[in-house]
């Protein structure tokens, strides 16, 4: 019993992840010809929320046709309760010494969970103007390039999308630069 | 062609199956650790193979496996031909908006499924994150006609 509670609790290597990933694409088409992307989740939001007067043309569209994606982020933060807390990993993520170095430089420990305690300190003022400004981004950003992660990296590159290329080269420069740049001095920053 | 749904029964269990393809979405990001901020900063230092693997091996299955069901010529659930559509051309807009994105991404760690799953895992400080994204897609539409796309 413990063995199998241990075994659940354990994190999966990447060649079991990524094609249950991939799989998402297929199933939803077959489900329902459904395009797998979760940021669009965020403008039926702003649809649903803002008073019609307000309304940015943007977000006068029928909404309630793509309810099964606001079913599917439902399901999202299921799935985040099922794995994230009832069968968490009590182990820290098992990193490469590089990246274990690399957290520690950034004055961060690396300890079981999947956000690190120093970026979820609600007594930091900084720690919210980080998380504030990176969602503005996401929200931003997403909308502008027609896509996240699963739109344009997963569905687009899997559907040979030639724009899905140039969206995704565009994350990963954005992110690096952030991430080895921006990041470190916002760190230095708020502590 | 639009199939109508014949019952109010049949639109609850088919957006029930979304939930479950969710649900076990949000299992798979954070059992393979995609949803992890330590990950996501080894990713974008190069550090570790794990998240190219990942996303790698993601569009490689994804790639097959759309590819064989759509020559296989099976119909979606609803008797509908399977068809992808074709994402917009140009490249201002992906490329702007694709480093913007991205330039978030690095800063929480966090890209929008994670932020849905994270909640769930009881991360409470990604609420700042999921309302800050709203006010962004505002932004967005607020400003799109005025961007260059």
């Amino acid at each position: 019993m413990t063995e199998l509670l241990d075994f659940l609790r354990s994190p999966w290597p990447w060649y079991v992840g990524g094609p249950l990933i991939g799989l998402t694409v297929p199933l939803l088409l077959w489900l329902g010809n459904k395009p797998f992307g979760i940021s669009s989740n965020l403008r039926h939001a702003c649809a649903i929320l803002l008073p019609d007067r307000a309304k940015p043309g943007f977000f006068k569209y029928n909404w309630r046709a793509e309810k099964w994606n606001l079913m599917f982020a439902a399901g999202l933060v299921l799935g985040g309760f099922v794995a994230g807390v009832l069968l968490a990993n009590p182990e820290p993520a098992r990193l490469s010494a590089a990246g274990v170095r690399s957290i520690q430089e950034l004055g961060v420990q690396v300890r079981p969970g999947l956000v690190p305690a120093e970026l979820a300190d609600p007594g930091n003022p900084g720690v919210w103007l980080l998380l504030a400004v990176s969602g503005l981004l996401v929200g931003f950003g997403t909308r502008y390039g027609g896509g996240c992660t699963s739109g344009h990296a997963i569905t687009g590159l899997a559907t040979l999308q030639g724009p899905s290329l140039i969206a995704t080269v565009s994350f990963f420069a954005g992110g690096i630069l952030s991430a080895n740049l921006l990041l470190p001095l916002f760190l230095t920053v708020i502590r | 062609m639009h199939a109508e749904p014949s019952s109010s029964a049949r639109t609850a269990t088919g957006l029930l199956a979304y939930l479950l393809v969710g649900l076990s979405f949000g299992i798979v990001l954070v059992k393979s650790e995609a949803a992890s901020w330590y990950r996501i900063q080894e990713m974008f230092r190069f550090e570790s193979f794990h998240m190219f693997g990942l996303i790698g091996s993601a569009v490689l299955t994804g790639l097959v496996t759309t590819a064989m069901l759509r020559r296989s010529g099976v119909k979606s659930r609803d008797g509908q031909t399977i068809r992808v559509t074709d994402k917009e051309k140009g490249w201002r807009r992906y490329v702007f908006g694709g480093l913007t994105f991205g330039v978030g991404w690095g800063l929480a760690g966090v890209c929008p499924g994670p932020i849905f799953t994270l909640l769930g895992a009881g991360v409470w400080p990604m609420l700042v994150v999921l309302l800050f994204a709203l006010l962004g897609t505002w932004a967005y539409g607020a400003l799109q006609t005025r961007l260059p796309h």
